[in-house]
């Protein structure tokens, strides 16, 4: 057992793809666009401008929560926190403080154990700075495109204690808000951006302590855009924790930068500088109140999600978990899966072999509609039956042909079968595996 | 009459243009006249548009000759500067905007263009309208025009003063607590300050968000009625705008006779100047004589509104002004004059951690028992009477070395400001020595048209009265 436990907690926050902005009526897709083509008063935080909530983005909001388990509170409200950046126009942000949308859920990872969901919530997304050298002169740049595009931050409790779980965790979350259609969840994009915060529990010292108590610092690291890297920060900072905490030192509190060349974090900003946001609720945004009845319908209408379609796909079609995995791991691959299968049925063919067949073949589904799909796997399996019939006529031809060498292998010349494999083979003229027309010869011999 | 167009007001100038009797040109040049002649001594306008006044009139003229009745067509309006004009300089009278130029129109403005008004300019105001004197411009104090040694009030000074100077036929205003009805008691006009939410925010820069009301500054109660007609309604804009749909205000002014029940509370007479006092008692026991009830209620002391809306309004204003951090707008922070920067580091301390609980917190709560308040006396009477102003307009010079003095100012205001009611100045008389007296109507949340009924059965009660007749000597 080793000397520390790790202590991790995430926040992670997911764009939204809904077709304007959080509050005002400028398209969010601001990707690779010219910049500050996607800007009105609202965006650019111009004196007088006022921000109008997005209805379907609280709404996409919401199916998050329900998605994760959460409770949906029916009173919410918007605040603000303020802080200075040149990045943000008003001078604070529109975020959810002390009434998200939802709290308390839950995602269970395929150990069975359950990684707790502190709170699900709404708030905008900045503009992006470039620094840059123009006519010798160093400046920076803002770019107000993405100023006000739709941020759900999703925050768990501190349950993970291994890299391995908060990947798997995060594979989850990506899946399940693509499945909920609210999110491209691309990492390279910037459409998911992870914060795993950590610390480490000594095993062996203060014995008194409660188990559940957590350590009296927290490390924040930031700048983290892929998967891999997520894991390599923690894996970096439980080994520099744990030497700090073997010389009997504690971490500092503070926020630390994730490194890509070095796979390794520095220190970005300390607990001394933390920052006053001074939330206050948010004037010019009336409070938001829901139905259970709006609640209970969101919940109805809630696309399949990737548990259940993975339980029901393992039971409705009688699959191997191995191929549930690779058949759910989006709405489009279950989805074209599914539509195989009910053209298949009608042509006798199992939901097996069609997930064979997508499996081992990998279909661009993009391309070639399920039920050409089937077509060739109905092509497949009759090219193999006519195979086989021709593979027979052949071997009684070449058995007929060479007695010789059939009474030298029943006496024991079993390198003899080389020879006749090689005969069918040559007869057989099309390409064909040499394994099977090796077991198809020893089995008329026998 | 057409050297003395200026002095119309809104229904009388329709009526006239709808005749014929004069063109939009004679009439704005009317006004345009009276603010070359006497802006030099009142420092009303921090921009004045007079080539677009212009342009507008001759284009507005053309239409009322094909026949086109927009219900503003014509007309020259002043607006204060804090509303988002188009292509047109706002600076809400603070020099760090000293050459913003908005590339949008607020909804007020959108609304009274496509209503076909003539803008003449944008009026002073106390920068960021945190005030209620004009003084704390950065472009100087505006002058009250009935004695320019003494202020119009604020912080939409410039548009009271502009209208009861006869710049204008019209003006829009916008109130926080008390900036309309403040500076037209102060000015002599009727100055009506809608319900929270009535009236799209959208566009106006804002003080403390959860307060601000724009609304008519005017001659008369039928042309706030008018302008309120135009402008009332959900902006999708402004999401605290009411989904309310509101009732025709003109229509609720046709009912003659009132049976309106009057409050009074004796709290908002504490300590009120003695003349102001009198003369809007006096008011109440006109009103009285023409059969309408008035009844002695209870209401918390005023003075408890100036905590919370110091608290509220300061955190809102902190919040509000961060965005002009010195990156954009081209003016650093340092162009921020005295008064923003105490409201501003007044508002972060408030919401500061540690202190959010002792003071937003428990602002907000107490806010919560005021409109409270408000609720049961409007179970008792349907509005509430009192003085608008404490004091008669203060002479120029009066508000240097008070921090507080907007808010001691606007102490009878502050409450009803808080609760989000509605509220109207109408002109009372004046004071010996010349100097307007305003009393209030408060009404209920969204009962406009009953304080606008009332104001309108007063004026035209006391319509023959002799004070009535009085101009200022400009």
């Amino acid at each position: 057992m080793s000397k520390y436990t790790p202590v991790i907690g995430l926040e992670v926050h997911v764009e939204l793809k809904t077709n304007s902005k959080m509050f005002c009526a400028c398209s969010a897709d601001y990707f690779g666009k010219e910049p500050n083509t996607h800007t009105c008063p609202v965006c650019l935080g111009l004196p007088g401008a006022l921000p109008v909530p997005n209805k379907k983005a609280i709404e996409w909001c919401i199916l998050i929560g329900l998605a994760l388990n959460c409770e949906i509170p029916l009173f919410s409200k918007f605040d603000r926190k303020n802080y200075f950046y040149p990045d943000l126009a008003k001078g604070y942000q529109i975020s959810q403080y002390d009434k998200p949308f939802a709290v308390n859920g839950h995602i269970t990872l395929s150990n069975g154990k359950k990684i707790g969901i502190t709170r699900v919530h709404m708030e905008e997304d900045t503009g992006k700075l470039t620094h840059a050298t123009i006519n010798g002169e160093k400046v920076s740049l803002i770019d107000f495109n993405r100023s006000g595009v739709p941020l759900v931050e999703i925050v768990t409790e501190p349950d993970f204690d291994n890299p391995e779980n908060v990947k798997e965790y995060l594979q989850s979350l990506q899946q399940i808000v693509r499945y909920l259609d609210v999110s491209n969840a691309d990492m390279d994009k910037g459409n998911m951006r992870l914060e795993p915060n950590i610390s480490l529990r000594s095993n062996t010292t203060n014995k008194q302590d409660p188990v559940d108590k957590l350590p009296n610092y927290k490390v924040e690291v930031k700048n983290i855009n892929s998967f891999n890297f997520v894991g390599r920060a923690i894996e970096f900072e439980i080994k520099r924790q744990a030497e700090i905490l073997d010389e009997g030192k504690t971490p500092a509190q503070e926020t630390r930068g994730f490194v890509e060349s070095t796979s390794s974090t520095v220190s970005q900003r300390s607990k001394e500088d933390a920052q006053d946001y001074r939330y206050f609720p948010e004037p010019d945004i009336p409070p938001l109140r829901w139905s259970q009845n709006y609640i209970d319908s969101l919940k109805a209408n809630m696309p399949e999600l990737p548990t259940k379609k993975e339980e029901r796909f393992a039971q409705e079609y009688s699959l191997s978990n191995y191929d549930v995995k690779n058949l759910t791991g989006s709405v489009a691959a279950s989805d074209y899966f599914e539509n195989a299968v009910r053209e298949a049925k009608t042509l006798g063919l199992s939901p097996k072999q069609v997930a064979n067949y997508i499996i081992n073949k990998k279909p661009n589904i993009d391309e070639l509609l399920p039920t050409q799909m089937v077509q060739d796997l109905v092509k497949s399996t009759q090219t193999l039956d006519v195979d086989k019939k021709k593979l027979e006529e052949i071997i009684e031809k070449i058995l007929k042909e060479n007695p010789k060498a059939v009474e030298d292998y029943k006496s024991g010349k079993e390198n003899v079968i080389m020879f006749l494999v090689g005969a069918v083979m040559r007869e057989f003229k099309e390409r064909i595996d040499a394994e099977k027309v090796k077991a198809s010869l020893l089995a008329k011999i026998k | 009459m057409k050297n003395k167009l200026n002095t119309l007001n809104l229904k009388q100038a329709r009526e006239g243009l709808i005749k014929k009797e004069f063109s939009s040109v004679e009439l704005t040049k009317a006004c345009i006249d009276q603010i070359e002649k006497t802006d030099e001594k009142l420092n009303v306008f921090v921009t004045f548009t007079k080539k677009e006044a212009l342009d507008n009139a001759k284009v507005a003229d053309e239409m009322i000759l094909s026949g086109n009745d927009l219900p503003l067509l014509g007309i020259p309006i002043a607006i204060k500067d804090n509303f988002s004009t188009k292509g047109i300089r706002t600076t809400a009278s603070a020099k760090v905007l000293d050459d913003y130029i908005p590339p949008y129109d607020a909804t007020v403005v959108k609304k009274l263009k496509e209503a076909g008004m003539v803008m003449l300019g944008k009026t002073n105001m106390d920068a960021w309208a945190h005030g209620s004197s004009t003084e704390t411009s950065d472009y100087g104090a505006s002058k009250n025009p009935w004695n320019t040694n003494h202020l119009p009030g604020g912080s939409s000074g410039g548009s009271a003063a502009a209208v009861a100077a006869n710049q204008c036929i019209a003006a829009i205003g916008s109130e926080t607590a008390g900036s309309i009805r403040q500076p037209a008691s102060w000015c002599g006009v009727v100055g009506l300050k809608p319900t929270y939410g009535r009236v799209s925010r959208y566009g106006v820069i804002a003080m403390g968000s959860s307060l601000d009301s724009p609304g008519p500054i005017t001659k008369t109660v039928e042309d706030s009625a008018y302008i309120l007609n135009l402008l009332a309604g959900a902006d999708e804009m402004d999401a605290t705008t009411s989904p309310l749909t509101p009732s025709d205000f003109l229509e609720a002014l046709i009912n003659k006779k009132s049976d309106i029940v009057i409050g009074v509370s004796e709290d908002y007479f504490k300590g009120v100047d003695k003349e102001v006092s009198e003369k809007v008692k006096n008011a109440i026991r006109k009103l009285e004589n023409l059969g309408l009830k008035v009844e002695e209620i209870k209401l918390f002391d005023p003075k408890y509104a100036i905590d919370v809306y110091t608290i509220l309004q300061r955190s809102e204003v902190s919040s509000n002004l961060a965005r002009f951090d010195g990156i954009r707008y081209g003016s650093t922070r340092q162009s921020f004059s005295e008064e923003a920067k105490r409201r501003i580091m007044f508002g972060t301390h408030a919401l500061s951690s540690g202190y959010y609980d002792q003071y937003y917190n428990k602002a907000s709560k107490v806010r919560a028992v005021i409109v409270d308040d408000f609720k049961k006396a409007f179970e008792k009477v349907d509005v509430i009477l009192s003085p608008t102003s404490p004091t008669l307009a203060l002479p120029v010079g009066a508000t240097k070395d008070s921090a507080m003095f907007g808010e001691m100012a606007d102490v009878l205001v502050e409450p009803s400001s808080i609760a989000g009611l509605t509220g109207i100045n109408v002109p009372v008389g004046f004071s010996t020595l010349g100097l307007p007296i305003g009393m209030q109507i408060i009404g209920p949340q969204f009962c406009e048209s009953r304080v606008l009924q009332l104001a309108n059965y007063y004026e035209k009660n006391t319509a023959d009265e002799d004070w009535r007749e009085k101009t200022p000597d400009l």
